[in-house]
């Protein structure tokens, strides 16, 4: 730590600002000690507090029909039917990962878990959402490679499938990638458990790993601030995870939970036991006592603050009736888990932390936890872009379609995810019907119910570069996005979570950016009826040379009624018709053929008739139900032209296309091959059933699929066509992320 | 006939693995800290990362309580079944021949691949053809088998090896692409590839559901 560090005062070295402090000192009536004040700092963090995002975060709808537990517990959960909920949160792991790639993505993993077991789900899926710099860069490929190392050490060793994912390569994150985990788990909704603490009187247990003094103000000076120099140095801050300690705790606690020996139950992440226990105390509306001398230390010497705010991984809290202790007991022992009690319910409204009989923090449980002052953004858009031009990595002449669409399979952002996702257990727990290359989205099997063999659909997903060309409507599309995923396997959408990715909200292009994001997702839930159902914010993500691109993650959960029907994105049988459907209007600003040719963001994007969208996944939702379609795939990255070599690769057959009247060459051609924008689907089938959807909205049959082993043929105006053999296509998608893998 | 899946803590497969010999008997689960085999007909050392798979895959696991009971029931002639970590295991235990080493490329890799049967005429493939490809999907980080030339030759031999990789199909660097070895007696196999992935057309192929059948078969032929 420099000296001006040191010099200032201690609050402002934790975080606070001065107005801050002194609202501290007004409700404790005096100077915190400090105890009192690493936890303050902590818990009025913008990790903890959402200090300058809760405002906004009200305008997003949090009700629906589907909805059985809301924003505020550790995870949100929705009714899937059979009297089964799926609870499921995705959080970031942002800047541990950033200093320490690996065991960053492994806690991200690690916590994600433990929020969806605290609700008393089991886990039964991990997905991951990640952003580094572009691939030429030495750094981003050693974050690559380290973090999608740590999720897979982490998701494989305890057992839960990591089913999908999404992954993209933009300069503006090369100093701060974005690491965000998503959980989905399973339970009785009788079993949904929720964390306030009740009954004055009750014992506090504190199980699972030793507290050590690892990651320690993990929140607040890194995750509640920009990345810089010298961050090498904070590595101290983050977290180890040990994913063995996390079976055994996970095990453990919903062994607990089905004996029903727990009144709540907490885990601890950000803040340690800081906020695990106010959060429980906050939501019970009661005091707690915890006796840090009696928490178990990996080391000794540890001060009561250290105790408090470790970061610590692998460890619950717990709320369980004084008869009920040594059962409890019992089984964190069958477990092989460490566990104490070190506290108990008290009716004081305070947060007490007793050492050797001394009370050595007394705090106002609602100070700690609500009065953290909130703040007003000061959203402006910026008058000038806020981002360079990307590097071109394609020579601006090279406008030849034929060469194109191989470049842009071959491009990072497009490329084959194969390398990344067989890193992956994707089949542990045996629910998974489509693997991460079958479809738009993974579908996991549900139990089955009367004969009945049900599944849920997930995907996440979210551009950032679209969203930094217009923060409204590209955040619309990222949720229509995965709407799309959903309806492509036949899955209607019952909720969604979300992870705001965002720079420093106390600048206002960032304040704007955030806003309008906000302000697109709340609209997009809306007109789609999906409510959030929880999420998390992550700010300050920048680095010496700027902010990320605005980055809101959407994670959506969806549920269809036969697993067996499950859509495919790939075209599989040769005299298929095929056809382009939806509202799609292809534009080049912003497309992934813009950024390769260098050209800059475009200050906004075209309009969205999301009405339009919903109705066509609604249909096309319903087609795949009915068993009608061989095939759908939603266009995405790279245009149709990519879509339809996807649907190619995917089903291993070739397919001959009609382009006629799009031109035989120029900016129109290359507009409606590989143009983006949201409402566009490449369906195949027989030609009555896609017929038949013709009726309820816009459908164009274009082509036909045809034999294993025949190119991909695009005709074109004046009898020219593109053509382009599967296995040119098969190597050139390979090749992005293989060659950077090693 | 009834099949017992053993847990150790850091086992992730088990509840597959009892789901797949639900298919074609009863199962139960037995705890890694009891000796008691609960009189189950045959043996199943699942998948997952046994005790953390720390010190070495399979290392610790071998010396549990459990595992006494189990090296007892296969000196007897009880079959027993390893899948992946549960092959470690019974590698480790000195129950199975050779050693499984870290993949050639030292990475975790998830992928469904074909296997060759190689002897169909055994505890654990009679329903299965001579020559057969299975379609079983395979997930490991330490799965490259091993043995010194001696060994391997004997083991060749003797018809030892039931599972092959199909050409091109293994990932690991396994010698001579062996993806399942049995026992001397036959009574005890082990292979890296996970049959209990591949028992329901819903979740990718049922292929490896004949591993199951066959230990079914031979306990129920065993027993007229």
């Amino acid at each position: 730590m420099s000296d001006t560090a040191t010099a200032q005062p201690p609050h402002r070295a934790l975080g606070l600002t001065d107005a801050e402090y002194g609202l501290i000192v007004e409700k404790l009536g005096r100077e915190p000690n400090a105890v009192e004040l690493s936890m303050f700092s902590l818990m009025w963090s913008e990790h903890c507090a959402y200090k300058h995002s809760k405002k906004l975060l009200r305008q997003l709808p949090t009700e629906g029909p589907y909805l059985l537990m809301g924003p505020g517990e550790n995870a949100g959960a929705v009714d899937v039917g059979g009297g089964l909920a799926i609870a499921f949160k995705v959080e970031s792991h942002n800047h541990p990962s950033a200093v320490e790639p690996f065991q960053g993505a492994a806690t991200g993993v690690g916590g994600i878990l433990r929020d969806v077991f605290a609700v008393g789900a089991r886990p039964i899926a991990v997905l991951d959402s990640l952003r580094f710099g572009e691939l030429d860069s030495a750094r981003s490929r050693y974050l690559l490679e380290h973090a999608v190392g740590g999720i897979g050490h982490y998701g494989n060793s305890i057992g839960v499938p990591t089913i999908g994912g999404e992954l993209y390569f933009e300069a503006p994150y090369e100093q701060n990638c974005l690491v965000n985990a998503m959980a989905l788990g399973i339970a009785r909704h009788e079993r949904l458990t929720r964390s306030a603490a009740t009954g004055p009187g009750n014992a506090l247990i504190l199980f699972g790993a030793l507290t050590g003094r690892d990651g320690i103000g993990g929140a607040s000076v890194l995750a509640s601030a920009e990345l810089g120099e010298g961050d090498a140095d904070k590595r101290p801050t983050v977290q180890i995870g040990d994913p063995f300690a996390e079976k055994k705790l996970m095990e453990c606690s919903l062994e607990l939970l089905d004996r029903e020996l727990l009144v709540s139950l907490q885990d601890l992440g950000a803040a340690g036991l800081t906020s695990s226990s106010s959060e429980m105390a906050s939501k019970g509306g009661l005091g707690l006592d915890i006796h840090v001398d009696r928490v178990p230390l990996r080391e000794p010497g540890m001060e009561p603050f250290e105790i408090m705010v470790s970061e610590s991984q692998e460890r619950m809290l717990c709320v369980v009736e004084p008869e009920r202790v040594d059962e409890v007991l019992a089984v964190c022992a069958k477990w092989e888990t460490t566990a104490t009690a070190i506290g108990e319910v008290t009716d004081s409204g305070r947060l007490r932390v007793l050492s050797g009989g001394d009370v050595v923090g007394d705090m106002p449980v609602e100070a700690l936890v609500d009065d953290c002052p909130l703040y007003d953004l000061a959203p402006e858009k910026p008058s000038a872009p806020i981002y360079p031009a990307p590097s071109p990595s394609l020579e601006s002449t090279d406008d030849d379609p034929a060469a194109l669409l191989p470049a842009l399979l071959a491009s990072a952002n497009v490329a084959d995810r194969r390398p990344v996702f067989e890193q992956y257990d994707c089949l542990v727990q045996s629910r998974t019907v489509r693997r991460p290359d079958d479809a738009d989205a993974a579908v996991l099997l549900l139990p089955e119910s009367d004969g009945a063999r049900p599944a849920i659909a997930v995907s996440i997903d979210g551009s950032g570069r679209r969203v930094a060309c217009d923060p409204y409507r590209g955040t619309i599309e990222a949720v229509l996005e995965c709407a799309a995923n959903l309806a492509c396997v036949g899955a209607e959408p019952l909720g969604l979570t979300n992870c705001l990715n965002f720079g420093n909200p106390e600048k206002p292009h960032i304040a704007w950016q955030l806003s309008e994001s906000v302000r697109g997702m709340a609209d997009a839930c809306r007109a789609l009826d999906v409510p959030v159902v929880g999420g998390n914010v992550s700010l300050y993500n920048e680095g010496p040379e700027g902010p990320i691109y605005p980055t809101p993650v959407v994670g959506m959960v969806g549920r269809l009624p036969d697993a067996a029907r499950a859509g495919r994105l790939g075209f599989s049988v040769a005299g298929d018709a095929i056809a382009f459907a939806g509202p799609f209007k292809p534009s080049l600003p912003g497309s992934e053929l813009a950024k390769l040719r260098g050209e800059p963001l475009p200050d906004g994007l075209p309009e969205i008739d999301v009405a339009a969208v919903r109705k066509a996944q609604e249909t096309i939702r319903d087609a795949v139900r009915r068993g009608e379609l061989r095939s759908a795939h939603d266009v995405a990255e790279g245009g149709l032209a990519v879509a339809l070599a996807e649907c190619c690769l995917g089903g291993g057959h070739g397919a001959r296309v009609d382009f006629r009247g799009a031109g035989s060459g120029g900016e129109r051609l290359l507009e409606t091959l590989f143009g983006e924008g949201p409402g566009g689907f490449v369906l195949s089938g027989s030609r009555p059933a896609l017929a038949a959807l013709a009726r309820a909205i816009r459908l164009t049959f274009v082509g036909e699929v045809v034999d294993p082993g025949e190119d991909l043929v695009l005709t074109l105006d004046g009898d020219a066509a593109l053509s382009w053999p599967l296995a040119e296509l098969r190597v050139a998608r390979a090749r992005g992320l293989a060659d950077a893998l090693g | 006939m009834r099949f017992g899946v053993l847990r150790f803590p850091g086992t992730c497969d088990e509840v597959d693995a009892q789901l797949a010999c639900e298919r074609v008997g009863e199962a139960v689960i037995l705890w890694h800290g009891d000796r008691d085999l609960q009189g189950v007909d045959a043996v199943v050392v699942p998948g997952g990362f046994s005790y953390g798979d720390y010190l070495r895959v399979g290392a610790i696991a071998r010396f549990a309580p459990v595992m006494e009971s189990v090296i007892a029931f296969a000196r007897e002639g009880g079959p027993v079944l390893g899948i992946c970590n549960g092959f470690q295991v019974l590698c480790e235990a000195g129950l199975l021949p050779g050693a499984l080493l870290p993949n050639k490329t030292l990475r975790f890799v998830c992928r469904q691949v074909d296997l060759v049967v190689e002897h169909a005429d055994t505890i654990f493939t009679n329903a299965c053809e001579q020559g057969e490809r299975l379609s079983i999907p395979a997930k490991h980080t330490t799965g490259c088998w091993y043995a010194p030339r001696e060994l391997h030759e004997q083991v060749e031999a003797s018809g030892q090896v039931l599972l092959r990789y199909a050409p091109g199909e293994s990932f690991n660097g396994s010698l001579a692409d062996v993806a399942g070895v049995r026992n001397e007696a036959g009574n005890v196999f082990g292979l890296m590839p996970h049959p209990e992935h591949a028992v329901d057309p819903l979740t990718g192929s049922t292929d490896g559901l004949k591993l199951f059948q066959s230990i079914a078969n031979h306990v129920g032929a065993a027993r007229v």
